[in-house]
């Protein structure tokens, strides 16, 4: 995307712009009702340095995540060594302290001129918001969110602001703002809260109905994203928001020498929070071998053929299904033939072989040395993933990563909500194994992007050299001159918002929370509301106010709006959806 | 520190001093600023009087030498104490620093304990736009208030607006929100390079303290202290977060490091949290024994600093604070054209805050016609030898000591604060005929309550001759009336016979410490530290200005000095010792004598401290501020007091800091202070 532009330049050339929401709302005569929390997601927030070694010296304070990553380029091996965490215990390595920085300045901009928050925190203020009734609940994305509770105290941080806020606004409740992970993290702070001391906040069992209007969720993958398992399994999640954020200083430099992608993994693999966003629900959510929910889409079938850049030739041919099921397949023709037709090997208890990696490439630690060729034959042989296969499959690659994950995460579907083993914390950010707290006055909204060809399933390849390398890698030589079949570079793609595909943001809301169900006990009213993206006509426009796309959307006059509106005590009026999600929702044959 | 110093006066007053003789004025202060200093007197030698020919010769200077001058004058003017330096240059220069506070605490293994809370205080915090009028557009959250003050060049009269309040209510003019920044950085540096809480926060950082353990309660400090809860909810957000804090730290209790007018508000906090509401925070008769294990105060002004008088009677302050800061760009250039001072009068007048700051407990405290507690201090006398600067030593160990009459906080001219009481012929000036308004419209264009009094009212206040503590509140109150109205609902200055009156649970007497009683928490401590040695303002001679028309009718009479080189008279201006800002008495006073053991002011008997830091300027440029400062704002990075920040932060108690460090005669100055306890 293109740096945003200072508005003044934008007016010069294309004219005066709309009235920013802000001044729109205050001209309706809309003012501050409801605090407004913010809860940002993966990347985004600042992070600093606090305690560091001797490399980082004169440090202290500064910014080593954000801003213009000047560390990076200066010293990157001391930079990776500071960012990574401990990959035993997924917290501090001795002797380093990088902390979240704290305020709205955490998240406002996540580089000069790239904005995140701030476009939505200028218009709030329009209207009359402050930092008194505007609060960024920064925490360490890195750490596995239970986590950063036993680390920094963040959750007990997070509630006691929001009762300070709530309090000093003659008990007005707080509507929440969470985008991307965090709308996970704040999944998880609403189970936290409720539940008793030590492993939860104490609040009681009402907490959330007393202090929360709404839980306003922007971009949220709720039931995880595709991205996030490519990213694990061979850090090419091209563009996954944490390898992107790098990619321009890292991946086009060889400041690492050529391990560039070896030494991201690394890093990435010692964040637990990465693994939050593993696909969640098996086959039941995600479809299997022969079956998805979003089966027969195709790009042209969106109502915004002017949007998406494949649409040009892709609108007059006959549908063809995809197997969007199948997250990982060997080959373009494990991906497309029929499941029958396909011979596959178990990999779960292959002998991993001897060692393959020569000493040279211990220097990087992924845990692909530990495997062997046999184990990477083993999983080729394995020939495709369904969304049932891929928490064995990340086990089996990297048992010590997923070892500390399984610990602070679950990625099924429980059959019984009131098994007391749900009462551990690992199930609090997933969606299907927790009931929402008893708030029936509360709402859920789902808001997010639609109309931008997003991540969902993979085509890989064998690395032809694998010494000292990633063994796997997406085949970018699969591509489909069919244009009824979103495949290009070895990626399989359906709507979203570049990053969550429209399955994963809506469902909840769509189906899985709607009404009451056993996920939502008290009825909590659910909205879906999606956002069409209508890219900037000119470079001029910077990131537009029209966007969808994952971390833009935070631009979008649209949505500001209607946060504005909820945040000063009004009504939106229901759904807003142009995608399929219902049509897709009811496909999904999940006991509610 | 024995030399009175001449403060620096020539930026501010508009009639600078005959250049002095080099050896008294530009040796206490390293070469850099000695070099500009007397440039600067070079330039003026032939004395205008006003400041308009003042100006005039600035602006022959080139913008670009202007400019480069002014970062240095900024500097220098803030706290008439060079830049901070960093350590690498020093390093390399001079050889090693010691082993700053931090790692040697870490090194005896201290560990991060309490929770610590820092409470900042006038003029340091950060102030940042939140709405304005058009001529702010593009500055939304951009700092009006520290930083590089870009916008006061850039745009004076709008950057004035901004800054003013409300001269009735004393809160936001309407479309204007200007807020206090959040978070360390609101008063970690001042502006790039000048810290404030930055080296304190960078050593406590090294035994392990963090986000989660220190906070910073930054408040919007132009705002009354009851104010800034009922605009921003500033004192409910100080509890919620020590009650959060205290929580999640295993119920240890806070240390509050209050510095400078921090000092009073945290009083006013530690009576606030207590009160029901909705006055005051409801928590409750032990929310402080609960929450807070001790109160470091650093430099503060218990009873008030007489700078504050000053400032609010003639804006003259040579350096209060909050005119100091702004003085190198407006004072130096003529943004505002000639109406520089009455441009800052205006504006600081708006800020209630700075009336908190007027000397407290009239004559009792700070001594009347003919007596003070501190009469007989002489700055050769004082016990600093050992920390003299060899500039200081040479010419001021011998002569008589003069018996200054510090009570007299204002007199009209140098005689009459010489002369015995009796031969004094003053006439009452409350109730007199204030006369017609002298000022002639273009003069209106600047708000200061001068024009509405008149020749009359301005004869009446200088045949009162001599002003003590107690005559203070009266005077302000007959020259600018409205502004005290909003100020006398705020705060209070008197001392309470009766301390169970129920007219003290008014939130206005909760920063008076001689009015109100300290929480009911034995367990507690209460610490004074502060810097000594260092000439401090505490009387002025004045006079009648010579051209009234649209200009401030009174100014300090910088012509009035002692023939005596010891004397503590110079340029108009009384000094005794303190650390430039707040007088040793006023910093020192309650924890010495008026809090110690237990006194109707402390009725639960919470152990007080006092502390004190010698003054050793920094032996050269390069150190910077130096580590051993003991000035008000540089006693920041002294590396004793952070030691005893962090101990005790770590742990230890008052007793185990060693009591007591007294280098002044504060007790001796204490004893003479005839207050009912």
């Amino acid at each position: 995307m293109p740096p945003s532009f200072p508005q003044y330049v934008t007016e010069k050339i294309t004219g005066p712009l709309p009235d920013p929401p802000g001044l729109n709302c205050l001209k309706q005569g809309l003012g501050p009702k409801h605090p407004v929390v913010f809860v940002p997601g993966i990347v985004t927030g600042g992070l600093e340095l606090w305690e560091g070694h001797q490399c980082a010296d004169g440090l202290f304070r500064k910014r080593l995540w954000g801003g213009i990553f000047g560390e990076l380029y200066k010293r990157p091996s001391c930079w990776l060594q500071h960012m990574s965490l401990d990959n035993i215990t997924g917290l501090d390595p001795p002797g380093i302290r990088v902390r979240p920085v704290s305020g709205l300045v955490a998240a406002d901009y996540f580089a000069p001129g790239y904005f995140v928050w701030a476009v939505l925190i200028a218009n709030f203020a329009r209207v009359g918001y402050e930092e008194k009734n505007m609060y960024m609940a920064a925490y360490d994305w890195r750490l596995s969110f239970q986590n950063t509770q036993v680390r920094d105290q963040a959750l007990s941080r997070l509630k006691s602001n929001i009762e300070l806020m709530v309090e000093i606004n003659g008990g007005e409740k707080a509507v929440i703002v969470p985008h991307s992970m965090g709308v996970l993290y704040f999944l998880h702070f609403m189970k936290w809260v409720e539940a008793p001391a030590p492993m939860g906040g104490g609040g009681g069992p009402d907490w959330c109905a007393k202090h929360i209007k709404a839980v306003m969720n922007i971009g949220g993958p709720l039931l995880g994203a595709p991205k996030a398992l490519a990213g694990l399994f061979s850090a090419e999640a091209k563009d996954i928001a944490f390898a992107r954020g790098l990619a321009p200083g890292v991946l086009d430099s060889d400041v690492f020498n050529i391990q560039t992608l070896q030494h991201l993994m690394r890093m990435s693999r010692t964040w637990d929070s990465t693994m939050s966003m593993i696909p969640k629900g098996g086959e039941t959510i995600w479809g299997g071998l022969d079956w998805s929910p979003e089966e027969g889409y195709f790009p042209n079938n969106t109502r915004k053929n002017k949007t998406s850049v494949s649409s040009q030739n892709e609108s007059n041919s006959e549908a063809r299904n995809t197997n969007y099921g199948r997250f990982i397949s060997f080959g373009r023709d494990a991906a497309e033939l029929h499941s029958s037709q396909i011979k596959r090997i178990d990999f779960r208890d292959a002998e991993k072989g001897k060692n393959s990696a020569n000493s040279t490439c211990r220097e990087v630690w992924t845990e692909y040395h530990d495997m062997g060729s046999g184990g990477i034959k083993a999983i080729a042989e394995y020939k495709t993933y369904t969304a049932n296969d891929l928490v064995d499959l990340l086990e089996f690659v990297a048992p010590k990563m997923m070892k500390r994950g399984n610990t602070h995460f679950s990625h099924g579907l429980a059959d019984d909500l009131d098994d007391p083993k749900y009462a551990h914390y690992k199930y609090w950010s997933n969606p299907l194994e927790t009931k929402l707290p008893n708030a029936p006055e509360m709402e859920i909204y789902s808001m997010y992007g639609v109309g931008i060809p997003t991540e969902r399933a993979y085509v890989y390849k064998l690395t032809p050299a694998t010494e000292c390398y990633i063994p796997f890698q997406i085949d970018n030589t699969a591509g489909d001159t069919d244009p009824s079949v979103c495949l290009k570079d070895g990626v399989y793609t359906v709507d979203g918002d570049e990053t969550v595909p429209t399955l994963s943001a809506g469902f909840m809301c769509a189906k899985g929370w709607r009404g009451k169900t056993r996920f939502n006990p008290s009825g909590i009213k659910t909205y879906v509301r999606e956002y069409a993206h209508n890219p900037p006509s000119n470079l001029l426009e910077g990131r537009g106010t029209e966007s969808g796309a994952h971390v833009d959307i935070l631009g979008n006059f649209q949505l500001i709006e209607d946060i504005i509106r909820v945040a000063a005590g009004e009504q939106l009026g229901g759904d807003k959806v142009s995608t399929d999600i219902f049509k897709w929702a009811e496909k999904i044959n999940l006991k509610l | 520190m024995a030399t009175p110093i001449k403060p620096s006066t020539h930026f501010l007053t508009q009639t600078p001093p005959p250049p002095p003789p080099l050896s008294g004025h530009c040796l206490r202060h390293p070469p850099h600023v000695t070099h500009l200093l007397c440039r600067q007197y070079s330039e003026e030698e032939n004395n205008p009087n006003t400041i308009r020919i003042q100006n005039q010769l600035k602006k022959k200077k080139t913008k670009k030498t202007r400019n480069k001058k002014l970062w240095w004058i900024l500097l220098f003017l803030y706290n008439a104490m060079p830049a901070s330096f960093p350590q690498f240059v020093t390093e390399a220069i001079s050889g090693p620093v010691p082993d700053p506070p931090g790692v040697k605490c870490l090194k005896q293994g201290l560990k991060a304990k309490h929770p610590v809370v820092f409470v900042p205080g006038i003029v340091t915090g950060g102030l940042e736009l939140w709405e304005g009028h058009h001529c702010m557009d593009g500055l939304f959250r951009k700092r009006l208030w520290g930083g590089t003050f870009g916008e006061v060049y850039k745009r004076p009269s709008c950057w004035v607006q901004h800054m003013s309040l409300d001269n009735k209510t004393g809160m936001d003019p309407p479309g204007i929100r200007v807020r206090p920044v959040n978070g360390l950085v609101a008063a970690d540096y001042f502006a790039p390079g000048y810290f404030v809480w930055a080296v304190l926060i960078a050593n406590l950082a090294r035994v392990g303290y963090e986000e989660k353990n220190m906070y910073m309660a930054a408040y919007d400090w132009r705002l009354s202290f009851q104010n800034t809860e009922v605009r921003d909810q500033t004192l409910s957000r100080i509890k919620s977060n020590i009650e959060l804090m205290v929580a999640t730290n295993g119920g240890k209790k806070a240390v509050i490091i209050p510095h400078s007018m921090g000092v009073i508000y945290f009083l006013h906090f530690m009576k606030w949290v207590e009160a029901p509401a909705p006055m005051g925070g409801g928590g409750g008769p032990d929310w402080c024994a609960k929450h807070i294990k001790a109160v470091m105060n650093i430099g503060g002004p218990f009873l008030g600093v007489p700078k504050a008088v000053a400032g609010l009677f003639s804006a003259e302050a040579k350096d209060i604070a909050s005119v100091r800061a702004l003085a190198p760009g407006v004072l130096d250039s003529d943004l505002f054209q000639i109406q520089t001072l009455q441009h800052i009068m205006r504006m600081s007048r708006t800020w209630d805050s700075t009336m908190s700051m007027i000397p407290k407990g009239g004559d009792t405290i700070w001594g009347g016609l003919d007596w003070s507690p501190e009469e007989g201090y002489s700055p050769s006398k004082s016990k600093h030898g050992k920390n003299h600067s060899e500039s200081s030593t040479l010419n001021e160990s011998t002569g008589e000591v003069t018996h200054a009459n510090y009570g007299r906080i204002i007199s009209f001219g140098r005689d009459v604060a010489d002369a015995p009481s009796s031969e004094i012929e003053r006439i009452e000036f409350r109730g007199a005929v204030k006369g017609k308004n002298v000022a002639n419209n273009t003069c209106r264009a600047v708000w200061t309550e001068y024009h509405d009094m008149g020749f009359g009212g301005i004869k009446a206040v200088a045949e009162y001759k001599v002003y003590t503590a107690g005559d203070i509140v009266d005077l302000l109150e007959f020259v600018a009336p409205k502004m005290m109205e909003r100020g006398s609902a705020h705060f209070s200055y008197g001392i309470a016979d009766n301390l169970d009156d129920p007219k003290y649970t008014h939130y206005k007497y909760w920063s008076n410490p001689l009015e109100t009683k300290l929480p009911n928490a034995p367990d507690m401590e209460i610490y004074s530290m502060y810097g000594v040695g260092i000439p401090t303002e505490r009387a002025y001679v004045y006079k009648l200005t010579p051209a009234a028309e649209c200009y401030i009718p009174f100014q300090i009479d910088t012509s009035a000095k002692d023939k005596n080189e010891d004397g503590c008279l110079k340029d108009g201006v009384y000094t005794v010792e303190g650390d430039e800002t707040v007088p040793a008495l006023s910093a020192g006073y309650m924890c010495a004598k008026g809090w110690r053991g237990k006194t109707r002011f402390n009725p639960s008997g919470i152990k007080t401290y006092v502390r004190e830091y010698d003054h050793n300027p920094p032996s050269n440029f390069l150190e910077g501020r130096g580590t051993q400062s003991g000035a008000h704002v540089d006693i920041m990075g002294n590396f004793q007091l952070i030691e005893d920040v962090i101990k005790v932060a770590a742990g230890a108690t008052g007793e185990e800091l060693g009591g007591d460090q007294v280098y002044t005669d504060i007790f001796e100055w204490s004893e003479k202070i005839n207050l009912k306890l």
